[in-house]
């Protein structure tokens, strides 16, 4: 039962690229202003929902050979051991740092052991949150 | 800073995420979870000794100092718990281990019973009352898919009327936490319980503390036990011993916690209802544990009335019951778990749920049904047994409080606890056997070492009270008087 | 302003009673969704609106809004997330195999 959605694939043909690249911002824009792993993961699933809308299951699947339940389990066990890296320095579970670094090009940045967690945290919404949705829409 | 806190509830996290690659090979699934819970086990075990040695313990998550971080904070009665948690949880993987149940393994049931236990041991170990609302959902998410694994239809409709009444009571909890945060502008449980002393508990906290005892009742089927019958006699063997092993005892915990450690200004108002609210669970417990023919049902409401059992001892508000009553909750956890393998046991090798459908299990399976036997005993409070000290001191500390009526209420359901009992094995151990010799289903030798390690457990616990008291005491010491957990739990050294 | 939040609560939860005690599944998932919406905005209300601003450290701001109600709600919202999609398949294979989404037709079991 496939429609004649033309315009819907058009626009998330170039929707789905600007979604991304706002995921991946708001990701790392969550250091010190409002975002982070969590809504940052939440958008870039919202450009994979989006792809799964526009055009069917297959053919998605096809394009991006993923399993997501092992995204999502990827990103718990990055999240969990960058948790446990604090505990080879002797600070408590949990514990973070940061500090600044003199790149070539960037110049002056910053870095935390957060992003690491962060980003754990990002693909395990990502993979939860496909994996529902497919879940739920499978047989309908 | 002691980050072996973290452990028992980050191992069985790791251990099942881990699981997930390895979805068809069932042996990998089940030695490896079996294994995680021995270390977790083990480790819970020194904890416990380091409690013992140094008092309470304290973690801060991400060094964040309390009352502003999330904390564990392990005390005696708290590590109690999670050790022996560890080792019904053990016993109960092994168990499923050996009973194979390829189509629900293939389904990541390995995984979900870590998962679940990651939540229960981070409920007995947080400081923290939203982390505990937290670690209340990681074990309900995982008891949800648990309850469901199988898709048999018994199980989709059990399974919604528990997933229901479990979002309804999240959303009580939810609503205790709002309006306490609301009045007291903070959640860490030893900071709660400071400025709750500085109020002195003003007639608002007392009604925001009955929120919170109609959730934790929903969790521990404190009279509210509507649920639980229908929803445990749906599971397949391994899951339920485990559901009626550490769910309820979850909710108890919880109470015990928030009403020793928060709300204990006025024990006329909160301890008088929670006494008649035991009470009327160990009478509706009783009625339902004779009523009822199918196995599974009654063993069901042998949880029942053990709940209301506990909670005596909370309502009597003294050292002696308090220290009965973490006895017997150390007790039913092991011996619960043991009743629900029996009876699913008995399931499984005659295929018939109703007593007197069947006869004479003792001629085909002889050390099984003195297993049985232990069993009952052991749940009825017979003396060399485990569940006998713990009646005991809580029958004393409810006489010292001058409860007389619950005494009787609590005897006489013990009673009727081992009637219920009785009846099932004088019909379906005694007797003339139904099953042929040959027609026997072979009773696998590693199923039948998991019961028979938890009765001699029982035995064990029983006997050994010597090695288990200083522990108690301690656990005891600490709730009744909160002021310890308080320093433990705030202190900044 | 938390006076009306406060109304707009009570008038969710009665919405969500409503509906979690019809007979229909897909009302009763929509039901235990709007509930717990409903509490997210009581506990942001718990914390007290509009009292600064954002509660990340800058030179410009004097005071800032109470960051942990929505630490509190993020978490909730995201637990209730999961357990609504959850409750959502399983009311769905329950339609499956059961044949009905009436409750009612759903009751208890053949022996009982």
């Amino acid at each position: 039962m496939r429609e004649n959605d033309l315009i819907l694939q058009t626009v998330s043909k170039v929707a789905v690229f600007i979604i991304l690249t706002f995921g991946v911002y708001l990701f790392l824009s969550g250091h010190h202003n409002p975002g982070g792993g969590f809504i940052g993961g939440l958008t870039l699933s919202s450009a994979f929902v989006l792809l799964y809308l526009a055009f069917d299951v297959e053919s998605v699947n096809a394009g991006i050979p993923l399993n997501y339940k092992m995204v999502a389990a990827i990103g718990v066990l990055i999240a969990i051991f960058t948790g446990m890296g604090s505990l080879l320095f002797g600070r408590a579970f949990l514990s973070q740092s940061s500090a600044y670094f003199n790149l070539p090009v960037f110049g002056k940045t910053g870095f935390a052991t957060v992003t690491l967690f962060e980003s754990g945290i990002a693909l395990g919404v990502v993979g939860v949150v496909i994996t529902i949705m497919i879940s739920i829409s499978e047989d309908v | 800073m002691n980050n072996i806190l973290a452990f028992p509830m980050i191992l069985p996290i790791i251990a099942g995420v881990l699981l997930l690659f390895f979805r068809l090979k069932p042996n990998v699934q089940r030695w490896g979870s079996v294994l995680t819970m021995v270390v977790v086990f083990l480790i819970s075990l020194s904890i416990l000794e380091k409690v013992m040695d140094e008092g309470i313990l304290r973690l801060d998550f991400g060094e964040w100092a309390p009352p502003f971080g999330i904390t564990f904070v392990a005390d005696a009665f708290a590590m109690l718990l999670v050790t022996t948690s560890s080792l019904v949880t053990i016993l109960c993987l092994l168990y499923a281990a050996f009973a194979k149940d390829e189509k629900r393994e293939k389904f990541f049931l390995y995984p979900f019973l870590l998962l679940l236990i990651a939540g229960v041991n981070g409920a007995f170990l947080t400081g923290d009352l939203f982390n505990l609302f937290v670690c209340f959902e990681v074990m309900l998410l995982a008891s949800y898919v648990l309850m469901t694994l199988g898709g048999e239809k018994k199980q989709l409709t059990e399974g919604i009327k528990y997933i229901l009444i479990n979002i309804l009571s999240s959303w009580f909890f939810l609503l205790g936490i709002a309006y306490l945060y609301g009045t007291l502008g903070t959640l860490n449980m030893a900071h709660l319980s400071q400025r709750i002393a500085e109020a002195g508990q003003p007639p608002l906290l007392t009604t925001i503390s009955i929120l919170f005892l109609i959730v934790f009742s929903l969790k521990a089927g404190l009279v509210l036990y509507f649920w639980l019958p229908g929803s445990y006699g749906a599971l397949p063997t391994a899951v339920s011993a485990l559901f009626a092993a550490l769910l309820t005892k979850v909710g108890v915990y919880a109470l015990f916690r928030s009403f020793t450690l928060l709300f204990y200004h006025e024990p006329s108002i909160t301890h008088t209802i929670i006494g008649v609210m035991a009470m009327m669970t160990m009478i509706g417990g009783s009625i339902g544990a004779i009523a009822y023919k199918d196995v599974r049902k009654i063993a069901a409401y042998n949880v029942i009335i053990a709940i209301g059992f506990i909670l005596v001892g909370l309502a009597s508000n003294n050292i002696e019951s308090m220290q009965g009553s973490i006895y017997y909750l150390v007790h039913d956890i092991l011996v619960k778990g043991l009743l629900f393998l029996m009876v699913g046991t008995v399931i499984y090798l005659t295929g018939k749920t109703r007593f007197d459908q069947v006869s004479g299990l003792m001629t085909n399976y002889p050390l099984f049904g003195w297993i049985f036997l232990i069993t009952l005993l052991s749940l009825g409070g017979i003396p060399p047994f485990s569940g006998f000290a713990g009646k005991l001191l809580i029958g004393k500390g409810a006489l010292v409080a001058g409860e007389y009526v619950m005494v009787a209420v609590a005897f006489l359901s013990s009673l009727f606890v081992l009637y219920s009992l009785l009846r099932i094995f004088l019909h379906m151990f005694w007797g003339e056997t139904s099953i042929l010799k040959k027609n026997q289903i072979y009773l696998s030798k590693g199923m039948l070492a998991s019961c028979f390690i938890l009765a001699v457990l029982t035995i064990g616990l029983g006997l050994g009270m010597s090695v288990v008291s200083p522990y108690v005491t301690d656990a005891a010491n600490v709730l009744t008087n909160p002021h310890l957990y308080i320093e433990g739990a705030l202190n900044n050294d | 302003m938390e006076t009306v939040i406060t109304l707009l609560v009570g008038l969710l939860v009665s919405v969500a009673t409503y509906l979690l005690l019809s007979k229909n599944v897909i009302r009763v998932v929509l039901g235990s969704a709007i509930l717990s919406h409903a509490i997210h905005l009581l506990l942001i209300t718990m914390g007290g609106l509009k009292k600064g601003g954002v509660p990340i450290l800058g030179d410009k701001v004097e005071t800032y809004v109470d960051a942990l109600p929505q630490a509190l709600i993020l978490t909730a919202i995201v637990i209730s997330f999961a357990v609504t999609s959850f409750f959502l398949a399983l009311m769905y294979r329950t339609y499956q195999s059961i044949g009905t989404d009436n409750l009612h037709e759903m009751r208890g079991t053949n022996d009982e």
